[in-house]
């Protein structure tokens, strides 16, 4: 079936096997590599995409699911060329290591951040505690999320 | 950061983040050539059977298939593994012998067909007797996993010095204890991925997430019948190894299918479940340790008897046990010493090269029994360890003098001194209501490095390009722990150059020169070191063709600036694309072969033992300490505080190493906690990350890293390798604040809330 839905700001339509996943439709027919897959359940965030701002696991969601909806993918948080301030704080707080729950990881943060734009250290544990990273500890991501948040109180 | 020009031992974030974080970094599983073919494995449904027959039949008629091989297709040796037992078979053929023993490939369309065809496959077994547990695995008549064996040791080693029996029974004080180490999984994130296909001219490439690309050419060459010359391979950025993609994973298999595709390309990426059953794992230990000191508190003798559950093939076991022997004796002088250990094959899944390798388990099991014994003889843990600890040029337990940078003493004096030791006894007495708190310390080390005979090389490669850009080519993998960036940080430090003039390769046969494997603490210290003299070479290469430019300008006279050369004297620049267009394309490259120094002792040393990796010469320490408070009801353990005192030489970019030191701690608190791989009689329990619990930002607090920066002259700029000594330390240091606030110790590992809650009500037994 025809599936219409707004991609990183473009509205796009596809002809697509209505139960094919969204990672998968990402991925595989659109060539947006950024959002990851890990472990194909739910577990561990890697697949994370925001649909109306919101994240949600690209993974556990299929065709149907994102018609006449609004996606953003990791590819789409960098605009005109300039990162958004959780990837810049990201890169220099050191939150990336091998990076393949980066793009998941500051999904989910983005996320985070507009429902709560000044959590504190725990709230952004709890709020993180959806994606799995095997390198950092954590510890560099909560000091990114926790600048991100500092930068964007600065200019409200 | 890109603006400046790297300066050693100041924080700057790393090169490779700004791709990573923006989605474009492409992953071995990111690849999707045009035209290509799924490609998956069949594996064995029992734990140790004859294979009878193979019926392909079915399988292959499925829609969208396009090939069903087995070994009858595998042209060559059709065995991978490191020398001196390459005995794991790409596809099985007489026997499978555990059940993530790969059976057949099936190429397809689809994932689709790929998964009707895999459930079409018909394998005939005779199901034979097995064996599951290492102890057993070495009585008389135990099933053999390889029958061509004598029996099921793969490799046995030794450490004798003085007399230790006799010694113990002269001790003051002695414990005794059995600790099991449990099994661990790497859970990188991003499972084993690759594409594969064939050029014109028959060179079969694959682009893979591998820690050994330039090891695999040669056992992906040897197993499926080419000549090395005619595999390329391509190691981009990982996502994630740990040790786990040290060696082949998918890459026969790849291979394999694109031989096999109709000139197709072939990608492989394994589902979390298959990754889970065929990767190798962290090898299940079992120590005996006995212990004993002096009335003066001097450790006088150690006995320790260690059984490693290697699984169904050889991969690393050998060096693994070798390392976990020569760490069994830590950080201390111990002059009597008698040490034995076994690695041993069973039906299990297949155990390798996990960050510690080996050393992460036997330290385990060692700073549990010093903590025992310091209780037993009435002494501070930490004061006893102290007196105890290695100074640079003493005799070590278990291995020869140690020459070089010994820092454990400055790390156990740093955390005596911090305010989470000096008020210990206060906070834990502290405890709110159905809290008990605990505080524990271990000191641990890590050899650096292949050991004596296994050269640990590098041959660093460096470029001016044609604009005036420096390309370096790293030969080493960087499987996350940034030692890429760090390359170039070293060769813009040497050449002046800004990050943002700098580019680097990763490693590819074709381009890139051989340098050895991403692991064993060697990754920057070895490639480092051949970098500074190869960037050295080309520094000294610009500066003479820039005199030379100049009229014969004397090099005093020059400056190398971003970009440019600069004539003092005159203020007049040369760009370095300039300079670059008057070198020949020979010149513009600079190479440069590094071998580590190795530990020379052979007198008492079984040359086997030596060859697999016996005994180090550099090695890292470190010392921490982790509060943790039990919850009675619930049994869970929460830490509140840590702290890691870390001597791993000097600092180069000290947001990369809190990186490493952090990393490495929480995944060994996964793996003190939560990570239990259930494995029962062969079959695979923990399928997933549903049940292969990995600690989340919630279970973990903010970690204190302390660098005890003590200098390591044979270091590139006084480093020594850090991404394994940061993760041993974590299991003793929590289970000796455990024993604490539980009032008992769990020798079995993890220390699950159901685990605590045993010991919590043997107290009330009696009562």
């Amino acid at each position: 079936m025809k599936i219409h839905f707004r991609l990183n700001g473009s509205d796009i339509a596809i002809e697509t096997d209505p139960c094919r996943r969204v990672v998968d439709i990402l991925r595989e027919d659109l060539g947006l590599t950024g959002t990851k897959e890990s472990c194909g359940s739910g577990e561990c965030g890697a697949c994370t995409i925001l649909v109306d701002g919101e994240s949600r696991l690209s993974c556990l969601m299929v065709a149907g699911q994102i018609s006449g909806r609004k996606i953003t993918t990791i590819e789409g948080l960098v605009s005109q060329g300039e990162m958004h301030p959780v990837q810049k704080a990201f890169v220099d707080h050191g939150a990336v290591q091998c990076g393949f729950c980066t793009p998941g990881m500051v999904l989910a943060a983005v996320d985070l951040l507009r429902r709560n734009p000044h959590p504190g250290r725990q709230e952004i544990r709890r709020g993180l505690s959806g994606n799995i990273c095997r390198c950092t500890g954590y510890q560099k991501i909560v000091d990114a999320v926790e600048a991100a948040s500092r930068d964007t109180g600065d200019k409200e | 950061m890109e603006n400046q020009i790297p300066v050693i031992g100041r924080s700057q974030p790393r090169f490779d983040a700004k791709a990573k974080v923006s989605g474009t970094e492409r992953y071995a599983a990111d690849y999707y050539p045009p035209g290509m073919l799924w490609g998956a494995v069949k594996y064995s449904d029992h734990a140790h059977a004859r294979l009878k027959k193979v019926d392909t039949s079915g399988a292959k008629e499925v829609p969208g298939v396009v090939a069903v091989l087995t070994c009858e297709d595998v042209a060559g040796a059709n065995r991978v593994g490191i020398p001196p037992r390459p005995d794991q078979p790409v596809l099985a053929d007489e026997k499978v012998r555990h059940r993530g023993d790969p059976v057949a490939l099936v190429l397809a369309e689809s994932k689709e067909a790929l998964a009707a065809a895999l459930d079409l496959i018909s394998i005939d077994y005779e199901v034979l007797p097995a064996v599951f547990d290492s102890q057993e695995a070495l009585m008389p008549g135990a099933p053999l996993v390889h029958s061509e064996n004598e029996n099921n040791i793969l490799h046995k080693g030794k450490i004798l010095k003085g007399s230790a029996k006799e010694a113990l029974k002269e001790c003051a004080a002695v414990v005794e204890a059995t600790f099991r180490l449990p099994r661990q999984e790497h859970a990188y994130l991003e499972t084993e991925a690759g594409v594969a296909w064939v050029e014109e001219d028959g060179t079969l490439v694959m682009i893979v997430s591998t820690q050994t690309p330039h090891r695999d050419r040669m056992e992906v060459a040897h197993a499926l019948g080419l000549p090395p010359g005619r595999v390329r391979i391509m190691a981009p950025y990982l996502g994630g190894g740990f040790g786990g993609k040290d060696g082949i994973s998918v890459q026969c298999f790849l291979g394999l299918g694109a031989l096999h595709s109709g000139g197709r390309p072939v990608k492989i990426w394994n589902s979390r479940e298959d990754s889970f059953l065929s990767s190798t794992k962290r090898h299940p230990a079992t120590v005996t340790i006995k212990l004993g000191c002096g009335a003066d508190g001097a450790l006088q003798a150690l006995c320790c008897r260690l059984f490693l559950d290697t699984g169904a093939y050889a991969s690393l076991g050998g060096p693994v046990l070798t390392l976990a022997l020569e760490h069994a004796g830590g950080v201390y002088r111990i002059p009597h010493v008698d040490i034995e250990g076994y690695c041993v094959y069973t039906n299990n899944p297949v155990s390798g090269a996990f960050r510690g390798f080996g050393a992460t388990q036997a330290l385990a099991a060692l700073e549990q029994a010093v903590d025992m014994l310091a209780v037993k003889a009435g002494l501070d843990p930490l004061v006893f360890r102290l007196k105890n600890a290695l100074r640079r040029g003493e005799e070590s337990a278990c291995g020869p003098l140690r020459t070089y940078s010994t820092g454990i003493a400055s790390c156990l004096k740093t955390i005596m001194d911090h305010p989470l030791w000096l008020e210990v006894r206060s906070w834990e007495k502290d405890a709110p209501p159905f809290k008990r708190r605990g505080v524990g310390v271990a000191a641990v080390l890590q050899g650096v490095g292949y050991g004596p005979v296994v050269p640990d090389y590098a041959n660093a490669k460096i470029e001016l390009l044609e604009d005036g850009r420096i390309r370096v080519y790293s030969g080493v993998t960087d499987m996350g722990q940034g030692n890429a960036s760090t390359y170039l940080q070293i060769a813009g430090d040497i050449l002046s150059q800004r990050f943002g003039d700098m580019e680097a390769v990763q490693p590819d046969t074709a381009r890139t020169l051989p340098s050895g494997s991403s692991s064993a603490s060697r990754t920057t210290f070895t490639y480092g070191n051949a970098l500074i003299k190869a960037a050295g070479l080309l520094r000294e290469r610009i500066l003479q063709r820039a005199s030379l430019m100049l009229m014969g300008a004397a090099y005093t006279e020059l400056a190398l600036l971003p970009g440019r050369v600069r004539h003092i004297p005159s203020g007049r620049d040369l760009p370095l694309g300039l300079i670059a267009s008057m070198l020949d394309s020979s010149e513009k490259v600079c190479v440069y072969s590094y071998v580590a120094p190795v530990a020379r002792d052979i007198a008492g040393i079984d040359e086997n033992f030596r060859n697999m990796g016996y005994p180090h010469l550099i090695f890292s320490y470190g010392a921490h300490l982790a509060r943790i408070e039990i919850d009675e009801i619930t049994g869970e353990v929460t830490v509140k505080s840590y702290l890691a005192c870390t001597d791993a030489g000097r600092v180069l970019n000290p947001q990369a190493y809190e990186q490493q030191v952090h990393g490495g701690i929480v995944q060994s608190l996964g793996y003190t906690l939560f990570e239990d791989f259930q494995v029962q009689k062969g079959e695979i329990l923990t399928t997933g990350l549903a049940t292969y619990i990995l600690p989340t930002a919630v279970d973990v607090p903010d970690l204190l890293s302390i660098a005890v920066q003590e200098e390591e002259e044979n270091g590139p700029y006084g480093m020594k390798g850090l991404g394994e000594v940061c993760a041993n330390a974590t299991f003793p240091a929590v289970a000796n604040a455990a024993a604490r606030a539980a009032g008992r110790r769990i020798f079995e590992g993890p220390l699950t809330a159901e685990r605590i809650l045993e010991v919590l009500a043997e107290e009330h037994k009696g009562e």
